[in-house]
């Protein structure tokens, strides 16, 4: 288990001949085995943060580490999906998740020995032959995060993974998450913009503001797990849930 | 539109789509078999009433019959395996170069900026004009028609696999950078692939842009082929001829573009296509 820390990352782009801040002293960390989430209205800089922590971008100013280790600007050292499953739709879906480890040079056959039991442990049992579009919204995510999970890497960043299911789906997938997330033991970092299944999901939430995106509170979820459906009915949950909508009304009504 | 549907005898009733697919598929072919037979019928009867001018329009029957004549005592399967030999190999040709060209430009976007207008100029000229250059340049032999072939079909490929490069997703590219891949992994396995369906689109043109090369190549200068013959029996006022040569090109044609649909589709396997 990794514990990531991001320590003062900012972010400056020069647009039109003004200077933009998008993304403004980060500060956070994600103890090994966590799962955190950070929330916030649309640019608030979460995907800036995302892409500087799997290095597909630098900061301005600041770090990124890993267990101690400076990763800022590498990419590889996280693993990375988004809210589009991103699946190769040439490929079936045996053959999408294993293009991590084909790249490592895991040879196909033995590659694929590795991929076949946690497609049918993890539902997609009788797909792994089909193509994405032969697949529902969900199952395609579900087969977006086993790839991301047969890369073997110890973080874990969810942008949205869930943005585009329907709410019945959506639940379904939270907890087929969580399952996976006790099973594998992963660092996680989420980002949504539904304060449900922030709280729903975390140990820890961080809030951001927009313009410049920056970091306006933490908060400690403190639910005992495993949770379930009940959990959504606790009063340690709708207190929570009252104080997120409220924190995140203060900061729309000034830009109305 | 009344559906049939097929009736158990105490069961439900079950509308069999696939089975009202064929039907109409069925129905469409030997409605296309009625329309040609009608072509060719009419053809050959305008012209023995005489309505139709049989020395300029031939006839179906005399086709057959001259065509016959030129497969036993002509040289006319020669000619047909010249001409389709030029233009598949100038085509094939002019595929691969003009695919890779158009797939190099994923690597450099100052590369790519610098060589696209170039290529979109290239395009412009009007590459059979150059014909008599291209036979004072390779000869009157095979060579020059492909070459002909070759280029009219080269630049057509580049652009649409350059196309297939500019629609790349970006977050595929991301996607597989974050699982810790080089330039090479992303342009074999996202790149490329990704690109498969623009490329494919350009085929069924190319092929009769080749075609087109192969014969202009013919006329020009050519001691065989399809085009030449034509040429020939057209200074000699073999008007039969002419035309045996003009219904031997367009099978020809049909059957190269067939050809390409069982490409097409052998590359497309379980894709949507472009186009």
């Amino acid at each position: 288990m990794s514990e990531l820390s991001i320590e003062h990352c900012s972010k400056y782009y020069k647009k039109n001949g003004e200077p933009m801040c998008v993304l403004k002293e980060a500060d956070m960390v994600a103890r090994g085995g966590r799962f955190v989430s950070i929330i916030g209205p649309s640019g608030c800089g979460k995907s800036t943060l995302f892409n500087i922590i799997a290095g597909l971008s630098k900061p301005s100013e600041g770090r990124v580490r890993l267990d101690g280790r400076d990763i800022t600007g590498e990419s590889g050292h996280v693993g990375y999906m988004l809210q589009k499953d991103l699946l190769l739709p040439w490929r079936t879906i045996l053959d999408n998740v294993i293009i991590g480890l084909e790249i490592r040079g895991v040879p196909k056959k033995k590659a694929r020995e590795r991929a076949l039991p946690m497609l049918q442990k993890y539902g997609l049992k009788g797909f792994e032959q089909d193509h994405p579009d032969a697949l529902s919204g969900g199952m395609r995510q579900r087969a977006g995060l086993i790839r991301t999970l047969l890369d073997d890497k110890d973080v874990i960043l969810l942008d949205e993974p869930f943005g585009a299911l329907d709410a019945q789906t959506r639940l379904q997938m939270q907890n087929w998450l969580l399952q996976i997330w006790s099973d594998f033991q992963k660092t996680v970092l989420f980002v949504t913009h539904d304060i449900d299944e922030a709280i729903y999901l975390s140990d820890e939430i961080y809030v951001f503001t927009p313009r410049p995106g920056r970091i306006k509170a933490k908060i400690d979820v403190g639910l005992p797990r495993p949770r379930d459906e009940k959990t959504l009915m606790e009063d340690r949950f709708l207190h929570l849930k009252r104080e997120l909508l409220l924190m995140l009304r203060e900061e729309r009504e000034p830009s109305g | 539109m009344a559906e049939k549907s097929v009736r158990d005898a105490s069961g439900p009733v079950i509308e069999d789509r696939d089975r009202e697919q064929a039907k109409i598929r069925r129905r469409a072919f030997v409605g296309q078999m009625i329309v040609g037979l009608l072509i060719i019928f009419l053809w050959e009867f305008l012209t023995w009433i005489g309505w139709l001018d049989s020395y300029y329009w031939s006839s179906p029957s005399t086709i057959v019959r001259t065509g016959w004549v030129a497969i036993t005592e002509g040289t006319l399967l020669q000619d047909l395996a010249y001409t389709s030999g030029a233009t598949i190999s100038g085509f094939i040709l002019g595929t691969v170069v003009g695919s890779a060209l158009g797939l190099s430009f994923w690597w450099s976007d100052l590369y790519s900026r610098i060589t696209e207008p170039y290529l979109i100029a290239f395009n412009a000229v009007p590459k059979l004009a150059l014909a008599p250059v291209l036979v004072i340049m390779f000869g009157i032999g095979f060579d020059s028609k492909v070459i002909l072939a070759f280029l009219m079909t080269v630049i057509v490929a580049s652009i649409a696999a350059y196309s297939g490069v500019k629609n790349v997703d970006r977050d595929l590219e991301k996607m597989l950078l974050s699982l810790g891949a080089k330039r090479h992994h992303v342009f074999f396995k996202v790149v490329i692939p990704s690109s498969v369906p623009w490329m494919v689109s350009s085929l069924k043109i190319n092929i009769s842009l080749a075609l087109a090369g192969t014969i202009v190549g013919e006329f020009i200068s050519s001691r065989q082929g399809i085009g030449r013959m034509i040429l020939y029996a057209g200074q000699i006022l073999n008007i039969d001829l002419v035309w045996v040569g003009v219904v031997v090109l367009s099978a020809l044609s049909i059957v190269m573009y067939l050809g390409t649909v069982w490409l097409e589709r052998l590359l497309m396997r379980g894709r949507t296509p472009k186009s």
